[in-house]
């Protein structure tokens, strides 16, 4: 893993939850939609809103993409959920939110997991090859 | 029955996620390191590459889908409930798919790793 490749898991991170972020405030915007007019789904795209977090969501995609051409997926996912981690501390220490004990909580957990994975290969082909493998 | 909408779009939400996850990780694997191909032949030729695979056309029409289902579920129910719920369920979808369709070795490890973030993306949500 080069620091190229961390930094794609961090834009991966960035863009997908800052984009998710702002799908959420156009569509508070727009109101509920209603399950018998589906069409307002796309008439939604043309909130500046939700046509900002689809731009973010495209940076986003352009890096999962990336991240899987050199990574497996089952690696690729787990390091990503620190996204959550992220927008918990941001909610915390700028929006002044009050983060509960569950939350801490999952925070640990996540944090854990992607310690457990960060220890590992990127990819099930240099688990086979690797030095291990020779032994 | 609002609650039961929800739930209906973030089953929607992970199946098609899921195929969507698969199909891009298996286009992916058969374009190479799109970095180096990048570096090597510019970015308009790992653009074309990445896009011209079938699987990532495939791949695009299911996270269409799932976009979608997206924004309606947002405009029904939190940030908080939907994504984490999401997230966490294609989580185990995910690992399974990954074992059974692109035979990734997925070991004790990244099993290991995997219960502990979606976990951690449930107690989240709450």
């Amino acid at each position: 893993m080069t620091l190229r490749k961390y930094l794609v898991l961090v834009a991966m991170v960035v863009f997908g939850s800052l984009g998710d972020l702002l799908l959420k405030r156009g569509m508070s915007q727009l109101g509920p939609i209603s399950v018998h007019d589906w069409t307002h789904a796309i008439t939604a795209l043309f909130n500046p809103w939700v046509a900002a977090g689809v731009l973010l969501l495209i940076g986003f995609f352009a890096a999962y993409s990336s991240a899987l051409s050199w990574a497996d997926l089952t690696y690729v996912m787990p390091a990503t959920s620190l996204g959550y981690v992220f927008i918990a501390l941001l909610s915390v220490f700028v929006l002044r939110e009050d983060v509960s004990l569950t939350r801490w909580l999952g925070i640990i957990l996540i944090s854990s997991g992607v310690a457990v994975i960060g220890q590992s290969h990127n990819t099930t082909d240099k688990v086979a090859h690797g030095p291990e493998a020779i032994l | 029955m609002k609650l039961v909408y929800t739930w209906s779009t973030i089953v929607i939400m992970v199946l098609s996620t899921t195929v969507g996850d698969i199909l891009l990780a298996r286009a992916m694997k058969q374009v190479g390191d799109l970095g180096l191909l990048r570096r090597t032949k510019g970015l308009g030729a790992a653009v074309k590459a990445a896009m011209l695979n079938a699987d990532m056309l495939a791949a695009l029409l299911f996270f269409a889908v799932g976009f979608f289902t997206l924004l309606v579920s947002l405009s029904w129910a939190d940030l908080s409930l939907v994504v984490p719920a999401t997230a966490s369920l294609t989580f185990v979808t995910n690992a399974i798919a990954a074992k059974l369709f692109l035979g990734e070795k997925v070991d004790g490890r990244r099993w290991i790793a995997n219960i502990l973030v979606c976990l951690g993306v449930m107690l989240l949500a709450k």
